[in-house]
């Protein structure tokens, strides 16, 4: 890393309606580091980037690249400044090869056809000089996340980035993925190229990144090297108050069997087995988390448990009580909340007020309703109470909840699965794409619900969030759970067991 | 978000940053902005280009708008009266006789719209309930009045709302789309008609076997009049279900299980289902409901005014596919459905019979409401397109306010 700047950004200023998003933000970016843009969702961190790639045009401020004053257009501007992005939503061509890909648009023709040995082997160069393994003649449809993104990476310097930035880059990988992402994030850096790394995880900032700037509410808050950071020093400079980052868990009570699922089979509509044989219980007082990568058949399980999907045998008892009709309905009367992964898809009606959503399961009956006739009055009362009680922000019991942030929208699902007193809480990725200030409110009020008696099936993709939050851990691989945790155990080991206990994913 | 020393933006506001929610969250403020101005400015739009049809043929389109104005009676309201003698007050009950049609055939696409399905079957379910309240209009000749008009209406009713419900229950079982059905469905009605009324159908009438015509209702099931004569197409009491319709439709979706079903499955299907809403049940009966006040408008329609229906008819009526451009334009609410037909009302008898013009050629005028409807459909199906232009007038504007004062005044 030298002290050469090669990205300034000078009092970037980007409004919209409403909300300033960027406010008299400086960044600059030395040549060969890594730079983390720390902040919570919603600090400011996309914006600042769509506007470095060209995305959105800023009201005001100035940007260099290499000392020299730039006005980007659009991302074409961008990239031939020498900057590259990889979103977190990658934009493969899944039919095409990963050359063809790569070279998508500045192809190495043959007169007018593309030259596909041309292409393979300019691939091959980069690949090998970046320390990126990749096949360049894999259909981009057959390769897993974590290759998808190295073709990112690998299109981005096929461009001649020499500024690249990684939005949440992590998201979508395992752990074990985003290790040797790492990896090349280093090898990219001993390649003298700069790196601005998007994140809101505290862990990772520290174990990659060279300087960490930590913007809060559209302002940059610092920038600091990473020596002498600490996790708990960030977190307060992204939150603006002290933080809890461990979770305080005192000791299960453990009580009946409320939720108990035997021998359970999901097979998907192609007619692929999704769970197969799975059989588990949840006692009261205790938070049972299922780990696993994604696309293991955690999303039939908890569709099969909650009467939303399939379910081609087995049995589910809640609470004593083995239910038979296969519907949203009888779940929810058999006493299960759920809180879905997808909370904008599944969750909530974005377009309905918090009243409206916080009556979703029970607005046929009393008090919301009588003899068919709502009184919406009374469900605002509700929505009013809960929004004291869970700390909702950002609107009151007649806002949109499409409106409210994700962290509150978050909380306007909890609020309801939990006022409905259910025995069986599943909460599926409860912290997904969530600021560290949200997470920590809902692993609290996890743990708090679970002291309450409830049984709690917790599914994440965030290892850490099965670590500290459960009393046992199960772990699904394909369709089957393959190993149970009771007390300390390792994220290796765990990892290893995602992946099917050293079974390689990777077939490439 | 913590509560720190700064201030707040404006509370009920999506968060700007990342791209997903700042999209949405734009779209949202310009939805809230955009409640009003959208159907206004699409109607000043399509009045606009409609003026500009005009201007090319030669003559001046402000005066063919007054001249249209004063064809659908709207000036009544400059001279109000009761007498319909009086040009102005004949024209107006004609114009309000045009809206309570469109009233009933608006919210028929409008409440099916409310449960995320778009009727075209408007049309076609008007048909139905103006054939079944021929029928049971003439069958029960010599019943007393009141329980008469109420078995052909609720009977003409329940049947628009059967062959609607067809559409709904192939939609809600096999998943064919509603669009499709609704339009082949309207395709039955129509050369069922032609079958009915034909030569020997069942419902030709008895008197002359060569026309191909119905019966006329009996006068105990014809609706009184009560701005009019009856001979003389005077204005029913249908007027008055079509406004209560209205506030019927309203009641349902706002203060209602039922309406809070709809509308959970027409904003979010999946949300509906994890909320224990059955959307298979609520795609069939929203369907039925749209089809019920659309057999209603040909309930009133047949019993006020028409009283008999014959083939040559059925291809000049298109009230049904008017009912969505009403719709449309309404933005799918009552007040909207309510005001889309006046307007639509007004265009419809203001330049045909109404018109008393020398500015404007008459079929010129004629085709200018369906230019017109035509123009909202494709507005209302692009109206991000001028919520856009609505934007490019506010960056014009210098410099906005601060921060934290958003657009949205709704």
């Amino acid at each position: 890393m030298s002290d050469e700047l090669v990205l300034e950004m000078r009092g970037i200023r980007k409004e919209f309606p409403g909300v300033l998003a960027n406010d008299d933000v400086d960044l600059d970016i030395r040549q060969g580091e890594v730079h983390a843009l720390l902040g919570e969702n919603g600090a400011g961190k996309s914006t600042l980037m769509n506007i470095l790639y060209g995305l959105y045009r800023h009201d005001a401020g100035e940007i260099f690249v290499h000392g020299k004053p730039v006005s980007f257009g659009s991302a074409r501007d961008a990239i031939q400044a020498g900057i590259g992005m990889v979103h977190q939503h990658f934009m493969l061509i899944p039919v095409m090869t990963v050359a063809e890909n790569i070279v998508l648009g500045i192809e190495p023709r043959d007169k007018i056809f593309l030259d596909e040995d041309a292409a393979q082997s300019r691939v091959r160069e980069l690949s090998e000089q970046f320390g990126l393994a990749v096949d360049p003649a894999a259909l981009v449809s057959s390769i897993t996340v974590g290759q998808e993104q190295r073709v990112e990476i690998l299109k981005a310097l096929y461009r001649g980035a020499d500024i690249l930035i990684l939005d949440e880059p992590t998201a979508v990988l395992t752990p074990q993925e985003a290790g040797e992402l790492f990896g090349i994030i280093r090898s990219l850096k001993a390649e003298g190229k700069s790196i601005i790394f998007i994140s809101h995880k505290l862990n990772e900032v520290l174990e990659i990144a060279d300087r960490i700037t930590v913007l809060r509410r559209g302002r940059k808050i610092e920038t600091v090297p990473r020596e002498g950071a600490t996790e708990a020093s960030l977190a307060r400079a992204m939150v603006g108050r002290e933080v809890l980052l461990r979770v305080e868990k005192p000791p299960a009570t453990v009580g009946d069997v409320l939720l108990s699922v035997k021998d359970l089979e999901v097979v998907d509509e192609r007619g692929i087995p999704m769970v197969r044989g799975v059989s588990f219980d949840v006692r009261a007082g205790e938070i049972v988390g299922v780990a696993g990568v994604d696309g293991n058949g955690q999303t039939e399980l908890i569709e099969a448990i909650t009467g939303l999907g399939r379910m081609d045998g087995g049995s589910i008892t809640v609470a004593g009580h083995t239910v038979h009709a296969r519907s949203p309905r009888a779940m929810l009367d058999a006493g299960v909340g759920h809180i879905p992964e997808d909370r904008q898809r599944r969750g909530l009606v974005l377009e309905f007020s918090i009243g409206e959503n916080v009556a979703l399961h029970d607005y046929a009956k009393e008090p919301d309703s009588k003899w068919g006739w709502l009184f919406p009055a009374r469900m605002i009362d509700r929505a009013r109470r809960l929004i004291k009680e869970f700390d909702v922000r950002g609107g009151g019991p007649e806002t949109r909840a499409g409106g409210l942030s994700g962290g509150n929208q978050q909380k306007v699902v909890v609020a309801r699965e939990v006022d409905r007193d259910p025995k069986v809480l599943i909460a599926a990725q409860p912290t997904r794409g969530l600021d560290v200030g949200a997470i920590e409110f809902l692993h609290r009020r996890l743990v708090s619900e679970r002291d309450e008696g409830r049984a709690i099936l917790l599914v994440s993709l965030e290892l850490d969030e099965i670590l500290s939050l459960s009393d046992r851990i199960l772990v699904i691989y394909e369709g089957e759970i393959v190993g149970e945790h009771t007390g300390e155990v390792s994220e290796h080991e765990i990892g290893l067991e995602m992946l099917g206990a050293g079974k390689t994913t990777e077939a490439a | 978000m913590s509560g720190s020393d700064e201030e707040r933006p404006t509370p009920p506001l999506a968060q700007p940053d990342e791209e997903a929610a700042s999209a949405a969250g734009r779209l949202a403020v310009k939805h809230r902005a955009g409640g009003l101005i959208v159907p206004v400015l699409t109607a000043l739009i399509a009045f606009l280009i409609g003026g500009l049809v005009v201007l090319a043929t030669g003559h001046n389109p402000l005066l063919a708008y007054r001249d249209i104005f004063n064809g659908a009676g709207l000036n009544w309201i400059f001279h109000p009266t009761t007498d319909i003698a009086n040009t102005a007050a004949y024209n107006l009950s004609q114009t309000l006789l045009q809206t309570t049609t469109l009233i009933l055939c608006g919210l028929a696409v409008a409440f099916a719209f409310r449960c995320g399905m778009f009727n075209i079957g408007g049309q076609g379910q008007y048909f139905i309930g103006l054939y079944v309240a021929n029928w049971l209009g003439w069958s029960f000749s010599g019943m007393a009045p009141l329980p008469h008009i109420l078995i052909a209406v609720v009977g003409a009713t329940l049947a628009g709302a059967a062959w609607a419900g067809i559409a709904g229950v192939m939609k809600a079982t096999v998943g064919a789309h509603e669009v499709i059905s609704t339009i082949m469905l309207n395709w039955i009605a129509i050369w069922v008609g032609e079958w009915l009324f034909g030569d020997g159908g069942p419902l030709q009438n008895a008197a002359n076997k060569t026309v191909p015509i119905s019966n006329d209702v009996a006068d105990s099931a014809k609706l009184p009049v009560f701005w009019g004569q009856q001979e003389l197409q005077g204005l029913h009491i249908g007027f008055f279900v079509a406004i209560a319709a209205l506030v019927v439709f309203s009641l349902i979706l706002n203060r209602t299980t039922l309406g809070y079903e709809v509308r959970a499955v027409g904003f979010n299907p999946d949300a509906a289902a994890y909320g224990g809403i059955s959307v298979r049940k609520n795609l069939v009966r929203a369907m039925a409901i749209s089809g019920a006040f659309a057999g209603l408008a040909g309930a009133l329609d047949m019993l006020g005014y028409l009283y008999h229906f014959g083939q040559s008819d059925i291809p000049v009526s298109s009230v049904g596919f008017l009912g969505i451009a009403v719709a449309l334009l309404g933005r799918n609410t009552a007040v909207g459905v309510g005001l889309a037909s006046l307007l639509f009302g007004a265009l419809l008898f203001g330049t045909t019979h109404g018109l008393n013009s020398n500015v404007i050629a008459p079929d010129l005028a004629g085709n200018l409401t369906y230019i017109i409807q035509g123009l909202v459909v494709l507005f209302v199906g692009a109206d991000v397109l001028i919520l856009s232009v609505w934007g490019w007038r506010k960056r014009i504007r210098p410099k906005a306010k601060p921060a934290g004062t958003a657009e949205a005044a709704a």
